[in-house]
């Protein structure tokens, strides 16, 4: 498990796109917005929360595809499979290389980008920490879609129609944490049902990731 | 003799489809008894007017468009465990009725909303909730339609069906969590007279309730028909072309 880990990481390191692709695509999110809805400050400081977890979101959306679509491809998701280790710690390690090519960074960077929305500094922490309580969810849901999908040619639309639903929660409690944090008010509800998504999608969805791999293996 | 003989395609196309131009039939009745009843003999609200007679499309659709997915989730499950494909085309069937019967509710709640609220549309809880159903069911089509292999479909629906449900059903208190909206609550069937629907738009409700119950039903026989027919073609097809006829 570690061993594949690992694997995908130099992957998405090394063959390049998949690292940089979430982070560029979030900085182009937060860079069109302010043009999109006109130069006023307070109006930026209000949306900043929902704003940057819409981008988290997306440019988690963005780089599914290339958790099971390429090595399905190149024919090594066979291989992978008839490996001494379960499917679903195959699904759990694919969806934990995609958090950390994808939402650590996220969560690095958010703060930054909040200074370019004129997110109140008050908020800084607080979206860093709902970023890193939701985006495990983002990615486990997400390893489900794409395994979901991968018997499929040019799966990626589809894939995207199967996991907006899903993801509605996530982003409803994790911009809610993020935008009471920063108005000062209490985070504890929202921060807790946000963990707990995250949580149970990490218990639970590898097993259904599995069982949906063995399918389209078959 | 158990329910598990109606399993068998052949012992189901036997016992339903007799009956299915029965239910659909009596199904078309008692919405235009319903409809009928609810427009022309039924006083207006006091405060909402006549506006009020579109409760008996609204409130029936948006039940049985809820109704679809559970019945989906209780085939699908049928299907994982047990196999059978009658069961999994049943879901596949209900789909499209599901879906119909979230746009009719989300479109009359929005020709209703408007002369009431102001407004077409409100992100509130419950509209919010119906729009996410809504996606699922595209999901959930699109799912279907784009794999060949129909067990392969059958099983990754299924287990879709499953997730999907868990998130609906979260999608649903997150909303209401996220907004206190502008919809009324709970008002046909509760514990407290004050807030229930009165009895002269009740009865026709009512009916109009039982008939698009019958309608779903009446056409979920007739399109799990079409469907087991459409896969019985496509085996008698295959096997004409291993033979090379």
């Amino acid at each position: 498990m570690i061993a594949l880990f690992i694997r995908d990481l130099r992957l998405a390191v090394r063959a390049g796109g998949g690292f940089g692709l979430a982070l560029a695509f979030f900085l182009i999110v937060v860079i069109l917005v302010p043009f999109g809805i006109g130069p006023q400050v307070e109006l930026h400081a209000r949306v900043a929360p929902g704003i940057l977890w819409v981008g988290a979101l997306l440019a988690a959306l963005l780089s599914l595809d290339r958790i099971f679509a390429l090595d399905h491809e190149d024919g090594s998701l066979p291989l992978i499979a008839t490996a001494p280790i379960p499917l679903e710690g195959v699904s759990l390690a694919k969806a934990a290389a995609h958090w950390v090519t994808t939402g650590l960074p996220l969560v690095v960077v958010a703060p930054v980008l909040g200074v370019l929305m004129n997110l109140p500094p008050a908020g800084f922490g607080w979206l860093s920490l709902s970023l890193l309580l939701g985006t495990p969810a983002l990615s486990m849901i997400g390893t489900f879609g794409a395994a979901l999908v991968v018997g499929v040619r040019r799966g990626g639309l589809l894939m995207s129609l199967l996991v907006l639903p899903l993801y509605v929660p996530t982003l409803i409690y994790g911009a809610e944490v993020a935008r009471r944090g920063t108005e000062g008010f209490t985070v504890l509800t929202p921060i807790l049902l946000l963990g707990a998504i995250s949580l149970g999608s990490v218990a639970l969805l590898p097993f259904a990731a599995a069982a949906v791999l063995r399918v389209n293996l078959r | 003799m158990s329910i598990w003989e109606y399993a068998n395609p052949t012992k189901f196309l036997k016992t339903t489809q007799p009956v299915m131009p029965w239910i659909t039939g009596a199904g078309i009745v008692a919405v235009t008894v319903a409809l009928v009843w609810g427009f022309f003999f039924t006083p207006d609200d006091f405060r909402q007017g006549s506006t009020v007679k579109i409760i008996y499309i609204h409130v029936p659709a948006a039940m049985m468009a809820i109704n679809a997915w559970v019945m989906m989730l209780v085939a699908s499950l049928i299907w994982l465990i047990r196999r059978h494909h009658v069961s999994a085309l049943a879901a596949k069937a209900m789909a499209p009725i599901g879906v119909s019967m979230t746009l009719i509710a989300l479109a009359t709640g929005a020709i209703w909303g408007q002369p009431m609220w102001g407004t077409w549309w409100a992100w509130d809880p419950r509209l919010t909730s119906f729009l996410i159903l809504f996606l699922f069911y595209l999901g959930y089509m699109a799912l279907w339609a784009a794999i060949e292999d129909p067990d392969t479909a059958a099983d990754l629906t299924a287990i879709l069906c499953i997730v999907g449900s868990v998130f609906a059903v979260l999608s649903r208190y997150a909303a209401s969590f996220w907004n206190q909206g502008l919809h009324q609550g709970a008002s046909v069937i509760t514990t407290d007279k004050n807030t229930e629907v009165s009895s002269v738009f009740y009865q026709p409700l009512l009916i109009a309730i039982a008939g698009f119950f019958l309608l779903v039903l009446g056409l979920l026989l007739m399109r799990t028909g079409t469907e087991v027919r459409k896969r019985r073609a496509r085996a008698l097809l295959n096997r004409a072309t291993r033979e090379g006829v």
